[in-house]
């Protein structure tokens, strides 16, 4: 297996660990990133969003939330009385289940060298704080606070509408009994909460959130991946909106099986373009907004709406470099060894003079920022992009990116709603032709390697 | 929101006052129009910038739109705060820099700079001093000046952002300035720096104050104790950017130098990218090195892009680059190169860590990859001509502009901004970009700018600039650089169009 690795190398383009990266180097030491606030303000949301948004980026980051340890540690919640600064036993479990995170955290970040580690809890004293920052610097981590301050009392009552009556906490609670009883959560909370202060923790590196964004304080930003960090976290909003992606219109390519190419909608194609006209004006969405690409197809899509559409050229097709416009047949006639290779590491293959799904992830990245300081965006796009773009709000994995299924004349409408995202597909019922490519069953010793040269030195 | 098209703003139209929406088009504000396939518009690809463009009875249609930075349809008027000697001009040229290179057309206006004109003559710190009516009053005056420049630029001339640089530092001050962006449809943000280390304070005045018109004839001592004066005169009245008073108003205020932000009320995409760009800078002291790979295989040819390797002379380059660099001695050398074979071959002569940008690549030159000019000339002699006509904007056939270029680089200049000592080794029109971004060089000029094989340009930050230092490793190499020639039209010769093209094998 080795040996075939570094046959494969080459064509692969894999990364070599050591000397040099296809990916600027974000950080050297590991991150970790601690929430603090009182409960509903959004920590779990920021969390797993953040988590999401820099998994997709390449990231590799993971969420520790002590709640979910503490839900395995005792099995059944009485009351917010578990909560009450005098429970002397309850504080025990709580220690207990603190130390349980920073334990996988360390796992994580140092055994299977992740980059980044989100420790969702409180964190609401500054002894608290103390302890997780002794732990990060006996292990070389670099830590970051985020810390959501919020007073408004509809914001809060709306987040634990949304994320606390449905908790396990509350199965088998009435909504009102619910909400009183984490109304006193709260308070337990309150009393004893120092948030980050200006003075004390000037040396400590932080971005507070005022009122879900209208405000922020960053200090002592240390390093590109908390400046990405803040970036993000700063244009993320929580007003409700839907993202509808979809494919251009069945194009004359797609009619001759042909992959890429500049080609203009067929016949079918244009209907599909007129129904999604249809469509989009029965969903009655004020303020849309509609994006294509640079290429024909999806802005002869976007002309059949009648409204104004923006071009981007980040939203453009996968390059397939030599084998563009070739049918699947073709390549593998002429490029045998390149078909295989493609299938074995679809998400990081790149055709020769072309892309990979890995580079398109890093096109697109500032088409997801945008996407998440929008609120209501129609995105007419292409197969391989949309993949992307919808693999990044449904927090789908490397592996699964390339293979999730985006039919032609096909709407998929994403609503944000507690900690992920609605999907519904619509198929507006005009026939077109499958592109999907499933995960073929071939194994790597089917394949024929010829000679493969390495580059040659000059 | 509705935007102004490109040609639009071309032709200067402006937003109606107080209206920060685009002039009407056809269609609907809000929801569809109910548009019959039939009278769908016609898509041709416009064969500079290969862009496709809806076309009605053979015109142009105009509401179209392109994908520009600044997604705004309302100009914005920056509007800087702060006591003297606090960054503000260091921020403001900086950030209009910046602006301009990704696309949004930005200028600066500096009420210092129409005081001088004004005045003529700087006496001394007396002129700043609150109870100095006559002064009040000429600074009032530069102030209004300014202003209407301002509004002439973004309401008249297509400007995208104005950047008004004083000190501003009175809540009146700034409400008048809010009313007067208010009369004329602008979006304010405000950007206030505030300092207190006097060691950087210092520092400051030594670097722009003292070489300052207005201190050309004193002593460095005469002149650090009259610009603390000065700055003395403001103090009494500065009302800084407060929580509670200014909630309402978007801006950000940075403090000692980028130890901390405080943002307030980002309202849109640019505003968004502003704050980004601030909160990134350093004025650490650095240096750039920026330098092409070594001679290549497809060099000496004459032949553009493809992914060749180095010549027996670009092995030499890159072995004096490797000695060049110990020579320097710098400090915690970053090294990048693009994901091209001839950059990385450079790299590995110099035995450090570097990291591959895919960021980095050539300029993709489409069809016309790895041919000569005098084949291009053959075989699309349209092309070749659209390029000379704007090389900035022309895109080559399944290809790339410079235009996209920029956009492609802007994570590496952001990320540049970030670090401290880089070696960039990359490519010609990567390497042109590059450089306009730090000498401030504009569209036109871009893909012009002269950068030769085997010379590092090293990139020092300098007052309110850039110092250049152009090493040529003295390893010969073809020449790359092809000049504008004179005739740029799609009707010319062979021979007119090849005229500047650099001799090779």
């Amino acid at each position: 297996m080795n040996s075939h690795l570094n046959l494969l190398q080459p064509l692969l383009q894999l990364p070599s660990a050591s000397l040099f990266s296809s990916v600027p180097q974000f950080t050297n030491s590991p991150t970790l990133i601690v929430m603090v606030g009182l409960p509903a303000r959004g920590k779990t949301y920021i969390s797993k969003k953040l988590t999401r948004y820099l998994n997709w980026i390449g990231v590799s980051t993971k969420a520790f939330n002590v709640g979910e340890y503490r839900r395995e540690a005792t099995r059944s919640y009485n009351s917010y009385e578990f909560f009450s600064p005098d429970n002397t036993e309850a504080m025990e479990i709580r220690k207990t289940c603190v130390a349980a995170a920073l334990k996988d955290v360390f796992t994580y970040l140092t055994r299977y060298q992740g980059q980044v580690a989100v420790f969702d809890a409180t964190n609401t004293t500054p002894e608290r704080r103390q302890v997780i920052l002794s732990f990060a610097k006996d292990n070389g981590y670099k830590v970051f606070f985020v810390e959501s301050i919020c007073d408004d009392p509809e914001i809060i009552a709306e987040n634990i509408k949304q994320v606390k009556l449905t908790s396990p906490d509350y199965t088998d609670c009435d909504k009102e009994e619910a909400l009183v009883d984490f109304l006193k959560r709260i308070e337990c909370y309150q009393q004893t909460y120092i948030p980050l202060d200006d003075d004390t923790d000037r040396n400590l590196s932080y971005i507070k959130i005022f009122n879900v964004g209208s405000r922020y304080l960053v200090n002592k930003v240390q390093d590109h991946i908390q400046s990405r960090i803040v970036y993000y976290l700063m244009n993320i909003h929580v007003t409700p909106r839907s993202i509808y992606l979809c494919r251009h219109g069945e194009s004359e390519l797609n009619l001759l099986g042909r992959i890429g190419g500049d080609p203009g909608l067929s016949h079918r194609g244009t209907k599909f373009a007129s129904a999604l006209g249809d469509y989009m004006r029965d969903q009655s969405i004020s303020d849309l907004k509609v994006w294509t690409s640079h290429m024909k197809r999806t802005i002869q899509t976007a002309e059949f709406l009648g409204v104004q559409y923006e071009q981007w050229k980040a939203l453009n097709e996968i390059d397939a470099g030599v084998c563009e416009e070739m049918t699947y047949e073709e390549i593998q006639e002429h490029f045998p060894e390149e078909f295989a290779l493609r299938d074995q590491d679809k998400y990081r293959y790149r055709y020769p003079k072309g892309e990979s799904y890995e580079d398109l992830v890093h096109r697109l990245e500032p088409v997801i920022m945008e996407l998440e300081r929008q609120e209501n965006v129609l995105v007419i796009c292409h197969q391989a992009a949309m993949r992307c773009l919808l693999a990044y709000f449904l927090n789908k994995s490397d592996d699964e990116l390339p293979y999730l299924k985006c039919p032609l004349h096909t709407v998929l409408k994403l609503t944000p709603i507690a900690y992920g995202c609605k999907v519904e597909s619509v198929f507006l019922n005009i026939e077109a032709v499958n592109t999907h490519r499933d995960r073929p069953e071939k194994k790597l010793k089917h394949v024929v390697l010829h000679a493969i040269k390495a580059p040659s030195e000059n | 929101m509705k935007h102004r098209s490109p040609s639009e703003q071309h032709h200067g139209k402006h937003p109606r006052v107080g209206d920060c929406v685009a002039a009407a088009s056809s269609t609907a504000q809000d929801g569809m129009e109910d548009k019959n396939a039939s009278t769908h518009r016609e898509l041709t690809q416009n064969p500079l910038k290969k862009i496709w463009m809806p076309y009605k009875n053979g015109l142009p249609e105009k509401h179209i739109s392109q994908r520009k930075v600044c997604m705004t349809n309302c100009p914005t008027l920056i509007v800087t705060v702060g006591l003297p000697a606090r960054g503000k001009t260091y921020i403001s040229k900086k950030l209009t820099r910046y602006l301009n290179w990704i696309g949004v057309p930005t200028r600066e206006f500096n009420v210092g700079q129409y005081r001088r004109d004004f005045m003529k003559i700087y006496k001394s710190f007396e002129f700043f001093r609150p109870d100095n009516e006559e002064g009040l009053k000429i600074r009032q005056q530069c102030a209004s000046a300014a202003l209407n420049d301002v509004r002439q630029y973004l309401a008249e001339d297509g400007g995208q952002v104005a950047v008004f640089d004083a000190t501003n530092t009175t809540r009146e001050r700034r409400e008048t300035i809010v009313q007067f962006a208010e009369q004329n449809g602008f979006k304010v943000f405000f950007v206030e720096s505030v300092c207190e280390d006097p060691d950087v304070i210092q520092e400051n005045i030594v670097q722009v104050k003292l070489c300052s018109p207005d201190y050309t004839n004193c002593n460095t001592d005469e002149a650090v104790e009259d610009f603390m004066q000065r700055i003395k005169c403001y103090e009494n009245s500065y009302e800084t950017l407060d929580e509670v008073l200014d909630r309402d108003l978007s801006y950000i205020k940075i403090i000692d130098v980028g130890q901390r932000y405080l943002v307030n009320r980002v309202l849109d995409h640019i505003q968004s990218r502003i704050v980004y760009y601030l909160m990134n800078i350093h004025i650490t002291p650095r240096s750039i090195y920026l330098c092409r790979h070594g001679e290549s295989e497809l060099n000496v040819k004459g032949r553009i892009g493809g992914d060749s390797g180095l010549t027996t002379r670009g092995k030499q380059f890159a072995k004096k680059l490797a000695q060049f660099i110990q020579t320097q001695s710098i400090v915690d050398l970053k090294v990048w190169t693009s994901q091209m074979k001839r950059t990385i071959q450079t790299a590995e002569a110099l035995a450090v860590p570097y990291e591959q940008w895919k960021a980095l690549n050539e300029i993709d030159a489409g069809v016309c990859e790895e041919m000569m000019y005098e084949e291009i000339q053959e075989s699309h002699p349209l092309e070749f001509a659209l390029r000379d006509q704007d090389k900035y904007r022309y895109r080559y056939p399944k290809g790339e502009s410079y235009e996209d270029l920029v956009q492609r680089l802007e994570p590496v200049i952001m990320e540049l901004e970030r670090q401290e000592n880089v070696l960039v080794i990359c490519h010609q029109a990567v390497m042109r970009c590059l450089l306009a971004y730090f000498l401030d060089k504009s569209a036109e000029e871009l893909p012009y700018l002269k950068c030769p094989l085997h010379t590092v340009l090293k990139l020092t930050p300098v007052a309110y600039g850039c110092k250049v230092e152009s090493i040529s490793l003295n390893v010969d190499a073809v020449n790359t650089h092809r000049e504008k020639p004179e005739n740029v039209n799609v009707h010319r010769s062979a021979a007119d169009a090849l005229q500047t093209v650099p001799p090779h094998l």
